[in-house]
């Protein structure tokens, strides 16, 4: 990308609202959000985003997008993974590991149902849509 | 097929207790009984952070918050939501109520959190410069390049009333203002996130989950005081915070927010890091200054103040992660929007990293004047492991203790110091009845000892000799005088320190001898230390009614000082003891005790 004026900054946030708030991320109208700030990276962040690419590759999923994000301030239950599927509320699941992250795929995203247990709350509206 | 409906009961410890499996069993039940089993699921969740109006049941898609639901209230939950369709309005939670915090009028209140700060923390990928550009990322900045004069900045800054959230609490706007009407050809910005208070974490989470926030801020400060140059000085423990930030301003350069003429606005900006080698004293803002022009980081005598003679004696606004997180919403938003949030001594929200002896340990974000109750038992989810709440300490090794009494005093910057504590950076650690008030103070002390940089006697002696008193009287050697003298040395270092960390250093002491005297007047009289805690004033004795000769903990000993024949009470050699602990947690019977 090279720089841009005023106008294009206007456009380019305009577009980026758009995709957000659809969750279009290059044609995925699905998505699987790690937080990987450091809390979550120590409690095993990193193991859990690899067994979502991994599942999702066995079973041949391909529009789920997996992404990173910071800290949502859930430390006692990282790590936290936040799921977006259309037509269901985003998620949000605390102490996921790779079994769970299995569980996720399986249940919450191919069979449209929510995982017991793990289901936390976001700790805050957001002030965007305020 | 997707259900209908998604119907979340609360599984925290709090809910449960209060019987929210019975509800959740009724929910099943009563959606089985009026056949709409399959289209809604009842799932078990954790803590919604709302313990006190638990148990908590919430509906969706209508994100409907029922509170205080009984067993009973299930039929009514799927006849009426779920069925008919209507809310059930008795048990809804009344969002009036909770209003009285925040005043922004159209936000929905039953969640105590507002985030101002964490905005995008845990919404967007920090390593995305696209999705900060989605929420409003740069909106600020477009505004102050384009369409305001550095009058008109400062004046919204002012207008929000934003006090500096990096510990004294300086309105910003003031700082800011010095730097602008100094004459000056060059002149710096610098973001403090060298963050070194035991416990605290808020900033590296705000860089690391949010980076854009902090570059376009101090773009922003840059044309209002006419700073072409940023620093950021931070820790080298902060791998990925310094990540983050390399990949942030990679990308903000690459599309022209950051470096020369800025949206094509004219205005060159640009931003480099410097990392820190860890020393608590290097977060003090003259410290930090000399660190990033190379000499060893001790502070120096102000004034001049930074603002008005800083880095190579240049007017330098240095400010710290939180407060330039906060600045772009002000800019965007407006000061007037900012100012209505929070209590009347300080406007806006503050950032907490509450962590020790609690349920939910996080990062929480509420408006000022949010109480400490509210913190602890709604948000936190009370005290873990049932224990007893004893004391949250607050402003780190310069602040103090809150105890019980003053659980319902709003937390602001003019309430703390009124109950002889301070806002400090945002650690909060909270303690129960298994902490010994006197080596709490111990442990800040111990920490300060260490990070005084020694250029001045009251901090390097006075701290080093209040240590070593706390110790004697953790020994069990003190006597009534050491109260004195330990009062007499901290009024001393509070007056004759040049920088705040000794000047501060003996607070969590005379705090902790001021709320817990009876727990030092036990160590020093009684000989004994209440909570357990101190080593040498303890004993492990097995009561020989209870044991029943197991031998058990004389295997795992360490030290092999139990002894006894099986199936014969046992004793301890006090002698050879070392109170490690390991036999009490060995015992079946509960026979061992400590006295
Ligand atoms: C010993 C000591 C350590 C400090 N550590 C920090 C720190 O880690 N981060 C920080 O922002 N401010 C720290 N401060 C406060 C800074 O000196 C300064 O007040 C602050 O960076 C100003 O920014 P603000 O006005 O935005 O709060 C420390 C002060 C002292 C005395
Ligand atoms: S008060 Fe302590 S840390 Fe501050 S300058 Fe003096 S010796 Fe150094
Ligand atoms: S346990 Fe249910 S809200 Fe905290």
């Amino acid at each position: 990308m090279a720089k841009i004026s005023l106008e294009e900054l206007r456009k380019l946030r305009e577009q980026k609202q758009d995709a957000l708030q659809k969750r279009d991320l290059a044609g995925k109208d699905s998505q699987i959000i790690v937080g990987m700030g450091t809390c979550g990276i120590a409690a095993g962040a990193k193991t859990v985003l690899d067994e979502f690419l991994k599942v999702l590759d066995e079973e041949k999923i391909e529009n789920v997008a997996v992404t990173q994000t910071g800290c949502m301030g859930l430390c006692y239950v990282e790590p936290t993974v936040e799921v977006i599927v259309p037509g269901m509320p985003a998620t949000i699941y605390g102490k996921v590991d790779a079994a769970v992250a299995r569980e996720i795929v399986k249940s919450h995203v191919i069979g449209k149902k929510l995982v017991t247990d793990h289901i936390y709350d976001r700790p805050s509206v957001d002030i965007m849509k305020a | 097929m997707a259900f209908r409906n998604y119907i979340l009961v609360c599984g925290g410890t709090a809910c449960e207790s209060s019987r929210s499996q019975q509800i959740f069993d009724n929910l099943k039940l009563e959606a089985e009984k009026q056949g709409v089993a399959d289209e809604v699921q009842i799932v078990q969740t954790g803590c919604f952070g709302f313990c006190e109006q638990g148990p908590i049941v919430k509906i969706l898609p209508e994100d409907s918050f029922y509170v205080k639901v009984a067993p009973e209230d299930a039929h009514e939950l799927i006849a009426e939501h779920i069925i008919k369709g209507r809310e059930v309005k008795r048990l809804l939670y009344d969002k009036e109520k909770a209003a009285k915090h925040a005043q922004v009028e159209d936000i929905k209140f039953y969640q105590k959190q507002f985030r101002i700060v964490l905005r995008n923390c845990g919404f967007i990928d920090p390593e995305n410069i696209n999705e900060y550009i989605a929420r409003d990322g740069y909106a600020a900045l477009e505004k102050a390049l384009f369409e305001m004069t550095p009058e008109d900045i400062i004046e919204q800054l002012k207008i929000a009333g934003l006090r500096g959230r990096g510990g004294a609490g300086f309105p910003t706007w003031m700082k800011w203002n010095f730097s602008k009407n100094v004459e000056s050809d060059i002149k710096y910005v610098v973001c403090n996130a060298d963050e070194g208070d035991p416990g605290a974490y808020m900033d590296r989470s705000t860089l690391e989950g949010d980076p854009h926030s902090v570059l376009e801020a101090m773009t922003i400060c840059g044309k209002a005081i006419g700073a072409h140059q940023g620093f950021i000085y931070i820790r080298a423990e902060y791998p990925l915070a310094i990540h983050r930030l390399e990949v942030a301003m990679a990308q903000s350069k690459e599309l022209g927010l950051l470096g020369k003429d800025i949206l094509g606005s004219g205005f060159d900006f640009d931003i480099e890091i410097r990392l820190g080698a860890g020393a608590f004293v290097c977060g003090e803002e003259t410290a930090l200054l000399q660190s990033i022009m190379g000499h060893r980081g001790m502070p120096v005598p102000r004034p001049p103040f930074p603002a008005v003679k800083g880095l190579w004696e240049k007017p330098t606004v240095i400010n710290n992660v939180e407060t330039w997180a906060n600045i772009p919403v002000i800019i965007h938003k407006g000061g007037e929007w900012f100012s209505k949030i929070g209590d009347e001594d300080s406007h806006g929200t503050k950032v907490f990293a509450l962590t020790g002896k609690i349920c939910n340990s996080g990062l929480v974000e509420v408006p000022m004047g949010t109480t400490l109750r509210e913190i602890v038992y709604d948000i936190g989810g009370g005290i873990a492991h049932g224990k007893k709440f004893k004391a949250v300490q607050t402003g780190g090794p310069s602040g103090g203790v809150i105890t019980s009494e003053n659980l319902d005093t709003p937390i602001d910057f003019g309430s703390l110091v009124k109950i002889g504590s301070m806002m400090g950076s945002g650690g909060m650690i909270v303690m129960d009845e298994d902490d010994c008030m006197v080596d709490v103070a111990k442990f800040y002390l111990n920490f300060t000892v260490d990070e005084s940089c020694g250029k001045c006697m009251p901090c390097r002696i006075g701290g080093k000799t209040m240590l070593g008193i706390l110790e004697k009287i953790t020994d069990g050697k003190g006597t009534m005088k050491d109260l004195d003298t330990l009062t007499e040395i901290a009024n001393t270092m509070r007056k004759a320190s040049l920088c705040a960390l000794g000047q501060t250093s003996p607070n969590p002491v005379m705090s902790t001898m001021k709320f817990f005297r009876d727990e030092y007047i036990a160590h020093i009289v009684d000989k004994k230390c209440p909570a357990g805690k101190c080593k040498k004033l303890i004993s492990y004795v097995i009561d020989p009614a209870k044991c029943k000769g197991c031998t058990a903990c004389a295997r795992k000993c360490p030290v092999s000082c139990i002894s006894g024949s099986l199936k014969q009470p046992h004793t301890i050699d006090q002698t050879k003891c070392i109170k490690c602990g390991t036999c009490i947690q060995t015992c079946k019977f509960g026979a061992i005790s400590i006295q």
